[in-house]
């Protein structure tokens, strides 16, 4: 219980940290909403009255003070941008751009984990050493490159999917998933790679280990202690490995969207940017941060669970 | 694990498959022939509202939407819209419009003279509660209604050029949310729109004038500018306004049409006359001698692009000066020698920044600078964000000398010459010549149409004298529109006339 508690409250004040963070980085950085939105139109008068409209020319504590009031009421305003609720903004996007990380997780974990355990077994061998140099290119890729490469390829030269014609989730289900599964490839691609060599490495050290060869020593075979004993303890790093790769894999998508014309959240993060459409980027980044510790926390529970050790 | 493999492939698979028949879906709703995805290179993120738009990007879509009592057609000329006819009397204080028969708002409602009283009423903040939302509406003395189809506006000071600024939005009066139910009276009515991703268009059945001929348009957000020609290919979209000319020659022997216009913008280093260097008109003039603009046209943009040598472009052709592309040929020794004299012989340093959304100013930027190495002057390019450069050098006027295009908002060389008073409000480069000033008012005052034209040139030639800027050019305008189409039209203007698009037979 008092481990619920200690963690609830470094979820809180990460949270509010972070809000603070993005709230001043939006006072420290030209410009604002309403220079933004007027353009070349903006004259000293014209910017004066739209920063009295927006409530802008209020004092900065002042400002912040009135978001994290309502934002703690649920309500996190409108966009300057759209004229909607920033609420409703995000609903439309965040189930795009998690369908997409989940996408991109899930190919990871498929691929990587028996890739890992495969080249751990056969370590030395032909394959594993052909694995190893195949990982060695693709981790190196960034991801924006094989979005293009991937959307040439499979996109113009193949055909198998028509690059630019994403539809919502809302319209067609089908499409939608067939249409994500490319840039989550895209993005699983190095992180699959890393995987497999943290995977591999952690599982060789580990089967070096006493345990092992005590287990071993009672007549188990090989595939016995590699999935009941070794791989447990292996997997530790690796879980907290993955939680961090979930993160990153968000992050991914932000920049995959870019490249392969999704509307999701990192779309619409990065013009509020630069439209300084501060109600949206601060709940879209308070969100953001929300998953990033969720996710570590959930890996947190999960190694707990995997290794008594950790608990005490 | 073995379990949550097996559920992870198995997921991997049904998505797989659904995909195949995914694709099937797509190649039904390719035939459909009246529809045409146009993709554009932002959201519409200023406004809906055609009076709170400032974006040339949005203006050009909403152009389509929304008519004023007079629109500009592609010849350059303003013809009647909402209004059938009009009359200019007074000189040029009194303008009396006539409604045209059967005008109906995108809902079926038809246009009263109530509401174009309250559209020119709400841009000239005539009630004093809102802002001017067009400038030159601060004119207007008093709008009129004179009977259900007459409406008169007075003007405090006589205007002859006041017609061009009334391509201002007709709307109704009884919208409370014209932001998020935009209606007008254009060929092409607002459906919905999914923001970052896509905007609707439907053609308006009750429209007044020629209609539109393909029924829906889908306006496609591609923000990143290199997958413009992959989705071009791909037939995600159909169309694409101002690519650059590498993307040209990517779409060359493809079933890609590439029109070819111009871009109607004063591309220029615009340099601000405060900055201490620059007050001095001598090392003005050392710059326009220095910099070779046929040579940026040839390096940059193969070629494509008119030279030009003061605050006007070609299209404007009442207007236009072609003499004064070469008010400044390419001088070296002369650039030094103006160095020289105004006492920077050992050379000058300064920076330019260049708003770095925009590639075609950065290359020409960069140019810039290898030109006046060979002067002496070493310049050095600050690359910033486009809200940055209009919070800092263009509002706040803190930039030394910038590369940018600049646009005209109406069919009027004051679109163009206005901002270059020395008090005017958006004369972001501190601009100040008493020639220029008296040429402008007497422009402004006068109300034969010769007699305006001429001291309107007049402007130009001192912007040229005096080397305001050092100008660059009208950019060429590239346009891919997919062979299966047709009827692409240029406008001297920043417009898309989406209405004269149509199928190929």
């Amino acid at each position: 219980m008092r481990y619920a508690g200690k963690k609830l409250i470094s979820v809180l004040a990460t949270l509010l940290i972070v809000s603070f963070l993005v709230f001043l980085a939006f006072a420290v950085i030209p410009g604002d909403a309403a220079v933004s939105k007027l353009g070349t139109q903006a004259t000293p008068e014209r910017i004066a009255a739209l920063r009295a409209e927006m409530g802008l020319d209020r004092p900065f504590f002042v400002r912040y003070g009135n978001w994290l009031l309502s934002a703690l009421k649920g309500d996190f305003g409108k966009s300057y941008s759209y004229g909607e609720s920033v609420s409703a903004l995000i609903g439309q996007k965040l189930p795009i751009t998690l369908a997409l990380s989940v996408l991109s997780f899930l190919i990871m974990i498929v691929c990587a984990i028996p890739l890992g355990i495969y080249t751990a077994k056969h370590e030395g061998g032909a394959l594993d050493r052909i694995i190893m140099v195949v990982n060695q290119v693709v981790m190196a890729v960034p991801p924006f490159f094989s979005g293009i490469m991937i959307t040439y390829v499979f996109g113009l030269l193949l055909k198998w999917f028509q690059p630019g014609s994403f539809v919502s989730y809302t319209v067609n289900l089908g499409r939608f998933l067939h249409y994500l599964l490319f840039p989550a490839v895209a993005i699983a691609l190095p992180k699959i790679a890393m995987t497999v060599k943290l995977l591999r490495s952690s599982l060789i050290q580990e089967a070096k280990k006493d345990y092992v060869r005590t287990a071993y020593s009672k007549g188990n075979r090989t595939n016995g202690v590699l999935y009941r004993h070794v791989l447990k303890n292996a997997m530790i790093p690796v879980i907290t490995f993955l939680a961090m790769t979930f993160t990153d894999m968000i992050a991914g998508s932000v920049i995959m969207e870019q490249v392969f014309s999704v509307a999701g959240i990192g779309r619409l993060l990065i013009s509020s940017i630069s439209s300084r459409d501060y109600p949206v980027v601060e709940a879209v980044i308070v969100l953001l941060a929300l998953i990033v510790v969720l996710v570590n926390l959930a890996a947190d529970v999960l190694c707990r669970a995997l290794d008594p050790r950790i608990r005490h | 694990m073995k379990k949550f493999v097996f559920l992870s492939v198995l997921l991997t698979l049904t998505i797989a498959l659904s995909a195949c028949s995914g694709d099937k879906a797509d190649d039904s709703s390719r035939s459909d022939e009246s529809s045409i995805t146009i993709g554009i290179p932002q959201d519409i993120e200023d406004s809906l509202d055609p009076h709170a738009a400032v974006a040339a990007g949005t203006e050009e879509i909403l152009f389509n939407i929304f008519e004023g009592l007079v629109k500009p057609d592609s010849d350059g000329n303003l013809v009647p819209a909402v209004a059938s006819d009009y009359k200019i009397e007074d000189e040029g204080k009194t303008y009396t419009f006539y409604l045209r028969e059967g005008v109906k708002f995108h809902d079926g409602t038809p246009v009263t003279v109530e509401d174009i009283k309250y559209s020119i009423e709400r841009c000239a903040d005539t009630s004093g509660e809102g802002t001017l939302l067009v400038s030159a509406f601060s004119n207007i003395e008093s709008v009129e209604i004179v009977d259900e189809k007459t409406v008169s506006i007075r003007l405090m000071n006589a205007d002859t050029d006041f017609l061009s600024e009334l391509t201002s939005a007709v709307i109704p009066a009884w919208n409370e949310d014209p932001a998020g139910n935009p209606i007008g009276t254009g060929p092409y009515r607002y459906v919905s729109r999914v923001v970052q991703d896509s905007i609707q268009l439907e053609k308006f059945e009750d429209y007044w004038g020629t209609p539109a001929n393909i029924t829906n348009i889908t306006l496609k957000v591609i923000a990143d500018s290199d997958m413009i020609v992959t989705n071009l290919k791909s037939g995600a979209i159909d169309m694409f306004c101002r690519i650059s000319t590498d993307q040209a020659n990517e779409l060359a022997g493809t079933e890609f049409d590439v029109y070819e216009g111009t871009m109607n913008l004063v591309q220029a280093m615009y340099l601000n006359n405060a900055f201490e260097p620059f007050a001095d008109v001598r090392v003005r003039q050392a710059l326009c001698y220095a910099v070779d603009a046929q040579a940026i046209l040839d390096l940059a943009f193969d070629g494509k692009g008119t030279v030009i040598g003061s605050s006007m472009f070609p299209a404007f052709g009442k207007y236009y000066m072609p003499e004064l592309s070469n008010a400044y040929p390419r001088d070296v020794e002369k650039a030094k020698a103006l160095l020289a004299e105004a006492g920077y012989a050992d050379g000058l340093s300064f920076t330019i920044t260049v708003p770095s959304n925009y590639q075609q100013h950065v290359d020409t930027a960069q140019i810039i600078v290898e030109q006046l190495k060979e002067v002496n002057v070493n310049a050095s390019i600050n690359l910033v964000e486009w809200e940055t450069w209009v919070n800092d050098a263009y509002v706040g006027r803190q930039f030394e000398a910038t590369v940018v295009g600049v646009d005209a908002s109406t069919l009027s060389a004051r679109a163009l010459l206005e901002r270059f008073n020395s008090d005017n409000s958006k004369n972001f480069i501190n601009f100040n010549s008493a020639a220029y000033d008296e040429a402008y008012q007497a422009a402004l005052a006068s109300t034969d149409d010769a007699e305006q034209s001429a001291y309107y040139k007049t402007c130009e030639q001192v912007l040229s004298d005096e080397a305001a800027n050092v100008y660059i050019q009208d950019m060429a305008s590239l346009v891919a529109l997919n062979n299966r189409y047709g009827g692409y039209v240029f406008y001297p203007m920043y417009v898309q006339d989406f209405a004269k698009l149509y199928v190929r037979e």
